[in-house]
């Protein structure tokens, strides 16, 4: 693709019973929200295992949106802590590696937050759209080629 | 409760306090103190001989301090079973080491003055909580006396003055003097719906109960005349609003709103300044007595029984149901059930309500030998598992357990497996397992690559 017709293409985890909802609801509500965002539902924040945003960043996605529910609110009483420590540690790896802290982010967007949903995919992607496209692994891989 | 205690496929166990939890849902192994009560239930025939003779005397704890029991008594006279409990704090037997007036009296020779706590193991498909709440104790409210003025009293106080068993066989007078008040103020909202108290919650009972005090005051004492200090009037069950307008308009209720600042004692009677926010004024009610709509909090032990039983609490000790709309009797451990305040403050028809909820949803997992379930759980491929046990640690509903197998060569070995009917399918564990070895159906590591894959194209 062109790089002056580059669009961001990101990726969405989103949690089956918050943001998952909000991104429906927000959609039902007919708000606008970008069309770079693919989404994958997960049953929990929790199950994101640090692999899945390693992988998609692999594989040329621009960024990686983590999103699940308001601490405390959690289906599961504690998946969503368990994704902010990994979140944490795994944020350090990327900065080490030289990823913008722009391309991965994690939000907490409950159900009925049907606009925040569509605020917060917003942002992200702007953000990812200001840092540029993640040529990172994919210089590495034609090294390799 | 006489209804259920002579129901065949009912066992009440009174007296007793569960003790340890395990298993799970469909087998749920239970340990119950039933605690000594020193009396024999087979033998005690009921006749009271026992507690009109015993010589010490104890405030009792279901007039609230009100009236007196005995060392050995029966909490309330509907209690069931009808058989007395020997108060070991109290009873002369125990503090001097002699007395045994009641063992000499009972015909029965029911009394045991060396029984012991029985401990009762036994496996149960379902757990129902219904513990219930705890009164706010009012003595934080420096402002309304802190306890000291022995006329004012909680709405709890008053109900037992009502009563026709109660301390004062149904006789509405001052604890101080023994006088009929003249002039009742009441106190809405004490221990409720105040964040600097820690009770930022309304307690959904009080309204309800001052109108109903007040309709009961005037019927008992018709010179009375009832004035109350309230924040709102929440009045959203069937019926009721008509029944707090009736209070007002044919039970003369004064309804006041605005809280009251102080309350202090001149001559015998007790000064209430308060605010009427509705006429922007103060006020001053000269009162006989005060009676604080006190409202409902957590048990103070609700902590250690929700630990036991393995279900969450919220920030004011109520246990937490596992969906606020879909899901209110339920909670995260499968096959534990909520009924009633320990849940959040309800009155008597939503804790039936909540009960009757609670009784179909266990009947209807009685009903069948199997339980149908959402099929996307965790499973584990014990061959490369490294016993880490990570996942233990993270999954919320304790589903994966130790095992012990036996080997075809005989050998035993301890392997982890995922109790299919108490994974919820959160898969924490499966992003937590370092040598990948747990899986969640559905939702594996495999599908997650592959879907990523196709929209990473
Ligand atoms: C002054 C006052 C007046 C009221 N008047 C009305 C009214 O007129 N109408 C109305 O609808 N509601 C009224 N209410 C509200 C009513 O009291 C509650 O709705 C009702 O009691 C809730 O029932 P429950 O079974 O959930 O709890 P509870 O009545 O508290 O019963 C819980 C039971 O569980 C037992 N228990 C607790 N922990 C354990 C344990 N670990 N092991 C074994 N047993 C345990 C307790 O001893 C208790 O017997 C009033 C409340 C107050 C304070
Ligand atoms: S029910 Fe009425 S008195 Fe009780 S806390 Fe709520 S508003 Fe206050």
């Amino acid at each position: 693709m062109e790089e002056s017709n580059w669009e961001p293409k990101v990726i969405g985890f989103l949690c089956h019973w918050c943001s998952y909802a909000g991104a429906d609801l927000s959609g039902s509500a007919r708000l606008e929200y970008p069309h770079n965002i693919r989404i994958i539902r997960i049953p929990c924040s929790g199950r994101v295992d640090p692999m899945f945003i390693l992988r998609a960043l692999q594989n040329g996605v621009d960024g990686v949106l983590v999103s699940g529910c308001h601490p405390g609110d959690c289906h599961y009483q504690s998946g969503n802590f368990h994704a902010r420590r990994k979140f944490a540690v795994i944020n350090r790896l990327l900065k080490y590696v030289g990823i913008e802290p722009e391309r991965v982010q994690f939000s907490w967007v409950a159900a009925s937050e049907g606009p925040k949903m569509a605020q917060v995919i917003k942002e992200f992607v702007e953000g990812v759209r200001k840092v540029g496209p993640n040529r990172l692994f994919k210089d590495e891989k034609k090294d390799g080629e | 409760m006489v209804e259920s205690s002579q129901n065949d496929n009912i066992e009440i166990l009174t007296y007793s306090e569960v003790e340890e939890v395990g298993g799970y849902i469909g087998n749920f192994e239970v340990k119950i103190r039933k605690k000594a009560r020193l009396v024999d239930l087979e033998k005690c025939t009921g006749c009271g001989t026992c507690y009109q003779k015993c010589p010490v005397k104890v405030p009792s704890e279901f007039d609230m301090e009100m009236g007196m029991r005995k060392a050995i008594y029966v909490p309330f006279p509907q209690a069931v079973p009808n058989v007395p409990v020997i108060d070991k704090e109290h009873c002369r037997m125990f503090t001097k080491g002699k007395c045994s007036i009641c063992q000499k009296l009972c015909q029965a020779d029911a009394i045991d003055y060396e029984q012991e706590d029985e401990i009762i193991e036994d496996k149960f498909g379902a757990i129902v909580v219904a513990t219930g709440y705890d009164l706010f104790d009012a003595s934080v409210y420096g402002e309304y006396g802190g306890g000291r003025f022995k006329d004012v009293i909680s709405g709890l106080q008053l109900e037992r003055l009502i009563s026709p068993s109660g301390p004062t066989g149904g006789h509405i007078i001052r604890p101080s003097d023994g006088k009929e008040p003249k002039n009742v103020v009441f106190i809405q909202c004490v221990g409720s719906r105040d964040v600097e108290k820690g009770r930022p919650y309304c307690s959904n009972v009080c309204c309800m109960y001052t109108a109903k005090h007040a309709v009961l005051l005037k019927e008992h004492l018709p010179e009375v005349q009832t004035n109350i200090f309230y924040m709102d009037i929440r009045s959203p069950g069937k019926n009721y609003e008509q029944f707090v307008q009736r209070t007002m308009e044919q039970f003369g209720a004064l309804y006041i709103r605005g809280r009251v600042s102080k309350i202090y004692q001149r001559g015998d009677k007790l000064i209430v300044k308060g605010a009427d926010t509705l006429a922007a004024c103060q006020v001053e009610v000269e009162a006989d007595m005060v009676v604080l709509a006190t409202g409902i909090t957590a048990r103070h032990d609700s902590k250690e029984v929700a630990t036991k039983l393995g279900i969450p609490y919220d920030e004011f000790g109520f246990f937490t149901e596992l969906h606020p709309k879909l899901a209110p009797i339920e909670t995260v451990t499968s096959g534990v059930f909520l009924t009633g305040a320990c849940q959040a403050p309800k009155d008597i028809p939503d804790t039936v309500a909540s009960a009757s909820g609670a009784a179909s949803k266990v009947a209807a997992l009685f009903s069948s030998d199997r339980m149908s379930m959402a099929p996307l759980v965790s499973t584990i491929d014990t061959s490369v598992c490294s016993m880490c046990k990570a996942c233990m640690e993270v999954c919320p509903y304790g589903a994966i357990q130790e095992e012990e197998i036996t080997l075809r060569d005989g050998t035993k070995k301890k392997q982890l497996t995922v109790l299919e009917s108490v994974c919820h399918g959160c898969g924490a564990c499966v992003s937590t397992c370092k040598s990948s070895c747990i899986m969640l159906r559905g939702m594996t590591d495999e599908q997650i690559f592959d879907e990523l894959m196709a929209v990473a194209q």
